[in-house]
Order: C-alpha cells, then sequence, then structure tokens
C-alpha cells in the first residue's frame, strides 16, 4: 500500500520529466511551446492537491472510521511540499533563473505571489517537524504547529485564483474542497461541545 | 465537403479572373492553402528569428475555444472560415454586409514580419499575411464622425464550443484610436508562413497591432463598427484596473500580478527586457505624446 501510494505521487513528476526529456529530444510542443509556464502550472496544480488531500485525511478518518489512513497522513503532506518545492524551484531557476533582484520585486509587490511565498515558508517548519523525532520532541506543540497547514491551504488557494487570468473554474473547485474540508472540522469543533456530545451519549 | 471546398475555391479564382487581378489566386478556404502574390521586405519586418509554425499554431489564447492553450488548436476545427460575412456599420460612407474575399481582393496581400508580445509576458516572432488596415478603412470611407473603430468575433457555440461557458462575456470585442487604425503598422491578416490563418490563430480574419498586447489582436472578425465613443474592449470589461483599452506594450507599467518589464521569448530560456511599445516606438509614440500612459495603459 505504501510503495503503491510512493508510485501514485510520484507518477506526477516523472510524467512531468518524461515529456521534459521528449522535449529535450527535440520533439517541440511537448509541455506546449512556453514548457516552463506549463512546468509552473503543473507543479502548482498537484501541491493544491496533495495539500487539500492532506486535508481530507482527518476528515476520512473519522467518517469512513478508518484509522490506519493516519499513517499516510505524513506522506501525503511530505509530497505537497515536494511539489510546492518543485512550483517555487520553477520560478526561481527556470523562469527567472537566480534574477533575485526581480524575485524579491515581484514578490514583495504582487499580492498574490506573497501570499504562496508566506504558504510556502510556513511550510518549511511542518516538513522539517514531520520525523518522528520532532514529533516526540515537540509533544503536544506538534499539533498545534501543525495546525498551520489550514492556513497554508487557504494561502494556496487565494493564490491559485488570484494568479488565474480569467477561467476560475478549478480554483473555485480548490476552494469549495477546501470550504468543505475546514468547515467539516469547524463543525465537528463547534459541535463537539453539545450537540456531537449529547448524539453519542444517547447512542 | 470535399466537393463543396473545392466548388467554392474554383467559384473564387474564377471570380478572380472576372475583377481581373488582385492578390489572391484562389479563394482561401482552408487553414494552411498557399498563399500567392505575396509582397515581401517590407520597413516593418524584423530580422530576428522566426518562431516555429508549430509553435505559433500550438501556443493560442483564443478562449472561444476554450481556456487552455492548446485548446484552439484541439478544437478550432469546428470553425467554418468560409463562405465568412463581415458586418460594416457605423459612421462610414459605405455600410454593409461584405463577402469576406469582396473586402480583401481589392488589395495586396503583404508579409509583416512582427514581433508578438502576450500580456501574458511571452512572445513571439510571426510573420503575418494581410492588409493594412487603413487600405480596408479607406476604400469604407468613414465620416468624420468616426473617432474610433470596434471589432466584434463570431458568436457561434456550434462553431466556437468554448462560448458554451460565459468565461468572458461574447462576443469578443476590441477597439481603436482612428489614428491607431490607420497607422501603417495596424495589419488584417488572413495568413501566416504564407498560408492562409489556422483557424486557432483566427481565421479567416483578424487585427494585428504589434505595439500593443496581444489580445488587442481580436481574431475571426465579423463585424467592423465606426463608432463617436471609446468602444468597450472585452479584457478591459472583464477586469479594468489590470487591462486597459489602448493596451500599448510597456515595460513600465506592471500588471498588478505580474511584472511587465521583460517576457519570454517562445522557444527561448532566459527571459528578455520587454521593449516599450514593443520596440515599435518610432512608429507609433507619437500618437501618444504627452498622453500619461501610467493612467491610460
Amino acid at each position: 500500500m505504501r510503495i503503491c501510494l510512493h508510485i501514485l505521487a510520484l507518477l506526477p513528476a516523472v510524467w512531468l520529466m518524461f515529456q521534459g526529456w521528449l522535449l529535450y529530444d527535440f520533439q517541440d510542443n511537448m509541455l506546449t511551446a512556453n514548457p516552463i509556464k506549463y512546468i509552473h502550472h503543473y507543479t502548482g496544480e498537484w501541491a493544491i492537491r496533495f495539500i487539500l488531500l492532506c486535508l481530507a485525511i482527518t476528515p476520512i478518518r473519522q467518517i469512513m472510521k478508518w484509522n490506519g489512513v493516519m499513517k499516510y497522513r505524513r506522506m501525503i503532506g511530505l509530497y505537497g511540499f515536494f511539489y510546492v518545492g518543485l512550483h517555487l524551484l520553477n520560478f526561481v531557476v527556470l523562469d527567472y533563473y537566480f534574477d533575485w533582484a526581480t524575485i524579491l520585486k515581484e514578490i514583495i509587490k504582487r499580492p498574490a505571489i506573497t501570499f504562496g511565498m508566506i504558504g510556502v515558508v510556513l511550510l518549511l517548519p511542518l516538513a522539517i517537524t514531520s520525523t518522528r523525532g520532532w514529533i516526540r520532541r515537540l509533544g503536544k506543540n506538534w499539533g498545534t504547529l501543525h495546525r498551520m497547514i489550514y492556513l497554508i491551504g487557504i494561502l494556496a488557494v487565494i493564490h491559485n485564483i488570484m494568479m488565474v487570468k480569467a477561467d476560475l473554474l478549478v480554483p473555485f473547485v480548490h476552494m469549495l474542497i477546501l470550504i468543505l474540508l475546514l468547515g467539516y472540522r469547524f463543525v465537528v469543533f463547534a459541535g463537539c461541545a453539545k450537540v456531537c456530545h449529547s448524539h453519542t451519549n444517547q447512542r | 465537403m470535399f466537393m463543396q471546398d473545392s466548388a467554392r475555391i474554383g467559384a473564387g479564382a474564377a471570380a478572380m479572373a472576372v475583377l481581373g487581378g488582385g492578390a489572391l489566386t484562389a479563394s482561401p478556404a482552408k487553414a494552411g492553402q498557399h498563399l500567392e502574390n505575396i509582397m515581401r521586405g517590407g520597413p516593418y519586418d524584423t530580422v530576428e528569428r522566426q518562431t516555429s509554425y508549430k509553435a505559433i499554431t500550438n501556443y493560442n489564447n483564443f478562449y472561444e475555444f476554450g481556456t487552455g492553450k492548446d485548446d484552439p488548436a484541439r478544437y478550432a476545427h469546428s470553425l467554418k472560415p468560409r463562405p465568412w460575412t463581415v458586418k460594416v456599420d457605423g459612421h462610414v460612407d459605405h455600410p454593409g454586409d461584405y463577402d469576406l474575399d469582396d473586402l480583401i481582393r481589392p488589395h495586396a496581400l503583404q508579409e509583416r514580419i512582427y514581433r508578438m508580445r502576450c500580456v501574458e509576458a511571452w512572445s513571439m516572432v510571426i510573420p503575418w499575411v494581410g492588409i493594412p488596415l487603413s487600405d480596408i478603412i479607406r476604400k469604407l470611407s468613414p465620416t468624420s464622425k468616426a473617432k474610433y473603430i470596434r471589432f466584434e468575433t463570431l458568436v457561434d457555440k456550434k462553431q466556437m464550443p468554448g462560448q458554451k461557458r460565459n468565461v468572458i462575456h461574447w462576443p469578443y470585442t476590441e477597439g481603436l484610436r482612428m489614428d491607431e487604425a490607420m497607422n501603417p503598422l495596424t495589419l488584417m491578416a488572413v495568413g501566416l508562413y504564407g498560408e492562409t490563418l489556422p483557424n486557432q490563430n483566427g481565421a479567416p480574419l483578424r487585427l494585428v497591432v504589434p505595439w500593443k498586447y496581444g489580445f488587442k489582436g481580436i481574431k475571426s472578425i465579423v463585424r467592423i463598427s465606426f463608432v463617436s465613443r471609446m468602444p468597450e474592449n472585452s479584457w478591459r470589461r472583464l477586469a479594468s484596473q489590470e487591462y486597459g483599452f489602448y493596451a500599448n506594450v510597456n515595460p513600465h507599467v506592471a500588471h498588478p500580478r505580474w511584472t511587465q518589464a521583460n517576457e519570454r521569448r517562445i522557444g527561448e530560456f532566459r527571459r528578455r527586457d520587454t521593449l516599450m511599445f514593443n520596440g515599435y516606438g518610432d512608429e507609433v509614440a507619437h500618437m501618444y505624446s504627452g498622453m500619461n500612459l501610467k493612467k491610460y495603459f
């Protein structure tokens, strides 16, 4: 199961590299005529998908009563980080080729990019502290720290919506999924004290 | 289908013979059809490396066929570029519904190798084939009330499946100030790389305004109106804080979401600096002297 998941999670990256290799091999128009922009959208899409999937683990566990799903949460989160990393790397290396002055200016001046960058910065400590050692060391604080993923999810979706020119269908689907996933938590959180509790008691 | 097409071409050629000349030896009914008697080597051509035909015809913003860059190449086959009627109206001496061939035929085709700068910060070099818009306008003879010219793209959900979703308001509209329309750079394109326009590039008739962002280059035009007031253009209507009426290429005025100071030439790796008026300042800057281009972007 774990290996299957790894393969599935890496598939988009492998597919991208394969197409990139075809492109290099004189198959122009692989990854469209503007491969750097294509890679940018592609990695960004998959980053958001994994972040949303990561946020879906808890609801899946509770609704489907499947505790086993929890052991895949870290992995899915880290793949989210992986695709975010590729997305950022593409921005810095391929798109602006280490033109730090322009990159910095873009991060500061363009709100959409600012939001995206904040998300990346916040995601970094989560990725670092995802190891067993850090979980032990941080104890209770670990959970608090990792609740930041809610904010990261929101930032990612805002970044996504703001970057699109006109066709907001896909970003809105992302937003809807995010609202459902965060809304679920809110309902559980708000309801648990009163309704949920008395409900389970009655049963 | 084939029979119909060849019959149409035949009729076009016959009409040409009757009228005794002109640039087209055959009506350009299908994309990729060779165009004859093109005048080449004009003063406005760039000598920069031309973008590949494949890239020009597979990387398009033409939302009438979908919002993906490769959607137009994939879905534009449903567009029928012949027969094609262009409605001319407004403040003009010769309004009417013109068959496209009648509109084009009196003029000699010219090749124009222009830079094309998209508002999304990528660019191409495209060898267009067309007619200066000024030639067409002179023939139509607008009145003194005509201060602007307005263009409209076809609306037909069957031919343009992307119009089933209201991503932007249909029909796509664009406009130019009269002096911009009369500028010798402004071209009505009917072809590229010496062949008729492929559907995804705006067949059978599109506007090319090389000193402006690509979205000004309205495609598959069915209506030309001479108007007294500044017409609305689609992208400005959608987001007026991001896209203006003038939309002159300007490295000093950023799009709110990205810089316009540089661009990626399709086929190149490193970004290059964007030029004021896309490098056509000598030909067009005089039209905007005294204008605040930060305000009228």
